[in-house]
């Protein structure tokens, strides 16, 4: 039998659980677990310059390896820091444990110093939360908070520890439990088989079917079943911005993603198909515009593990509950040795679609001219060619992230890593940092704008101390492009406050911090730039580019409308 | 249309704010609430009553069921079900009115508890609408103080909601 304080129990917890990084930042709440962390060396804490970059950077590093991150913090202020990060995660279903110190037991309630009520301010953006009450419940209210966070529909857990939990002068049993128990959780393991059959028999009778696709792939791993499932019938697929890389974007049966911003094609087959086969997607608006409009000949089958997602906002005609990688494996052997009830009607569907595809080809923007300045989204197309498309990409929030969607194709998942629920600014430098810790051979990309850079660049300092060498593509049109983009189409172009006044010299600032940066004023300069970018994967570099300010994000869905309802540029729309 | 949502609930510190949080957070309405421990000490039973059509009602029990606190809950207004609620009130009790309350108070079966020589206090069970009738027929003497549980419910016959 082993003696161990509470703050050891955390540590040697971790180590336990298989936990190799976790991120954080200390306060006098939390100092007897990092006093446990500091006399062992199994478990690297990254110090991270403010607690939303620590939830950033797990929840980016748990988008990228699927397992669940890790974050520590202090009490008040270091927990309330961390809510924007915990809400991301919860928005996306990205597994999380956050672990916050808390004032001594004694004290709670009477507004102690670094006080807060953490399980109550994050109750609506987590899937649970505990509070320890005891030292010797620490290793099964971990395990628990491990478990729930990574299975059935992932997301974060808080975990409130008070200080007097963590003494060191007080010892309980520790053993590490390998399994636990939750009465009331028991995430489904398999969808019902009949309606699967239903679904199936659905699908070979269609006329006109899309499979629409989203994160729950990339969570679930089901990626490969889903590529032999689509291969196998030979349907167009298209996939939620959370979706993209679960079907590799470069194959013919790939339409791009859909929604707001999602392609011409994938929107316009959404609304004339006449089956929609929806897994591991949630019909958000951002992909469904009004939902009263939305498309009109389609029964919809939806598979997802989350109850309470199926039918929330679209009806579905055929719900499954079930997690997506076994219900697809039941899919494709159901399908065995059976055929297309109307063999006629793909090949003519296909024929439509290869029409809007068509249609828009070569159309999407006009290219830059030798000594003009760049457009953000041959920036991106130039990144996509020199890292090949295997790099890990991060964004931030607005036009540069939709343009990243649009040009960047991923043949992978869990390689395009981006706040999509939330859409939280300052998400993609550090969650890049916590990509590249963790995948240091790998090349990491963060597109951002100068707008959301400047929300989290002091992590920068946390780069310089880790040697991180991520690589930040700083699209930068010196205005807020998405805002501006809505202010020109919906406020007469009144620009409100959506303009950076007194930006900062970026490569000074960058070198500051010891760090290469480069400055591209004009398309000739690009090509050059981004080789001494990519030159050394070890080394970050910022690369700040000047891009036209004038550039919207098209196709763009026209509010309260139907799927197909579109404006194709700044002067056609559907 | 109202329904009768029964719940049976870890009884931890902060389940019921879940539960409370959760209709505040997806606008969902609460009209009644009721809560208290069971024969099994570590689960609590909570009763709500609330309206919804049928869209809104299967989305409040999905995500009540998604809570990690809920072990298991019942719809008691899809079968047959008893419905109950208590309530305290104290009534005007002054002259000819005196006996009026206490013929009202008879007409509904219900108790007169507490006396002084100006005031009556009556409890009353039954399903909400009786309450609501004796409020009504109280209403012209002089109504001085309401105190109802909120509803609880249990379903007829064998049907038990239990782990």
């Amino acid at each position: 039998m082993e003696l161990l304080s509470g703050a050891d129990m955390i540590a040697r917890f971790l180590q336990d659980e298989g936990i190799e990084r976790i991120y954080g930042y200390p306060g006098g709440a939390a100092l007897h677990i990092y006093d446990a962390l500091f006399r062992q060396d199994k478990v690297k804490h990254i110090l991270v310059r403010h607690e939303q970059a620590a939830t950033h950077a797990a929840d980016g590093y748990a988008r990228a390896s699927g397992k669940p991150g890790t974050v520590l913090v202090t009490s008040g202020p270091g927990a309330t820091n961390a809510v924007t990060g915990i809400a991301t995660a919860y928005m996306d279903s990205i597994p999380m444990v956050v672990l916050c110190g808390q004032v001594a037991s004694h004290l709670i309630g009477e507004d102690a110093f670094q006080e807060t009520d953490i399980v109550g301010v994050t109750r609506p953006i987590v899937k649970h939360s505990f509070a320890i009450k005891h030292p010797s419940e620490i290793p099964e209210v971990l395990k628990k908070a491990y478990y729930l966070a990574a299975t059935g529909r992932p997301g974060p857990v808080v975990v409130d520890i008070p200080k007097d939990m963590t003494a060191p002068t007080e010892r309980y049993e520790y053993v590490y439990p390998k399994k636990v128990k939750i009465r009331s959780y028991n995430p489904v393991t398999r969808g019902h088989s009949g309606q699967i059959k239903k679904a199936v028999d659905m699908m070979l009778k269609a006329r006109r079917p899309v499979f629409y696709t989203g994160g729950g792939i990339v969570t679930s791993g089901a990626s490969e079943n889903l590529t032999a499932l689509v291969k196998r019938l030979g349907f167009p697929i298209t996939t939620t911005l959370m979706g993209i890389g679960s079907y590799p974007q470069t194959d013919a049966q790939s339409l791009g993603w859909l929604g707001m911003h999602g392609s011409y094609e994938s929107n316009m087959a959404m609304h004339h198909a006449d089956l929609i086969v929806a897994i591991g997607a949630r019909f958000d608006d951002r992909v469904t515009n009004n939902t009263s409009k939305f498309c009109p000949t389609a029964k919809i089958v939806h598979v997802d593990i989350d109850p309470s997602s199926i039918s929330k906002t679209v009806r579905a005609d055929v719900p499954i509950v079930g997690p997506a990688d076994s219900v697809i494996n039941e899919m494709i052997s159901l399908l065995q040795g059976r055929e297309m009830a109307n063999a006629e009607a793909l090949p003519e569907w296909w024929t439509t679609i290869d029409g809007w595809r068509a249609e828009r080809e070569g159309k999407l923007y006009e290219a830059s001219q030798p000594g003009e300045r760049l457009k953000p989204q041959e920036v991106i197309e130039a990144v996509y060619h020199i890292t090949r498309g295997e790099a890990f990409v991060t964004t931030d929030v607005g036009q540069h992230q939709m343009f990243a969607a649009q040009y960047y194709k991923f043949d992978k998942p869990n390689r395009w890593i981006t706040s999509g629920g939330l859409g939280t600014m300052g998400f993609g430098f550090p969650a890049a940092m916590g990509i590249k810790q963790n995948f240091p051979d790998d090349v990491v990309v963060c597109f951002t704008g100068e707008g959301s850079f400047q929300m989290m660049m002091q992590e920068l300092s946390t780069c310089k101390q880790f040697g991180t060498g991520v690589k930040i593509i700083n699209l930068n049109n010196g205005t807020l492009g998405m805002v501006r983009q809505w202010q020109d189409l919906n406020y007469k172009s009144r620009h409100a406050h959506s303009y950076v006044e007194s930006l900062p010299d970026f490569q000074k600032l960058i070198e500051a911090y010891g760090f290469t940066a480069l400055k591209v004023e004009h398309h000739d300069e690009l090509d050059a730039a981004l080789e001494r970018t990519f030159a050394d994967n070890d080394e970050l570099v910022f690369l700040d580019i000047d891009v036209d300010p004038r550039e919207h994000v098209y196709p763009m869905q026209v509010p309260l409308g139907a799927m197909r309802d579109m404006l194709l540029s700044k002067t056609e729309r559907t | 249309m109202r329904h009768i949502i029964s719940i049976l609930l870890e009884n931890e510190p902060g389940a019921l704010s879940r539960v409370v949080g959760l209709f505040s957070q997806r606008n969902f309405n609460i009209e009644t609430l009721n809560v208290a421990p069971t024969e099994d000490p570590s689960l609590s039973r909570l009763t709500v009553t609330t309206e919804g059509d049928d869209r809104v009602i299967e989305q409040i029990t999905k995500h009540l069921n998604k809570l990690i606190d809920v072990v298991k809950l019942v719809d008691l207004t899809e079968g047959n079900h008893i419905e109950r609620e208590l309530m305290l009130v104290k009534v005007k009790a002054l002259g000819a009115s005196r006996d009026e309350v206490k013929r009202t108070v008879d007409i509904f079966r219900a108790q007169i508890v507490d006396v002084t020589p100006s005031v009556y206090t009556v409890q009353i069970t039954g399903d909400a609408g009786k309450l609501d009738a004796f409020v009504q027929a109280m209403a012209p003497i002089g109504i001085l103080e309401v105190a109802r549980t909120g509803v609880s419910g249990i379903s007829r016959g064998d049907k038990i909601l239990s782990l």
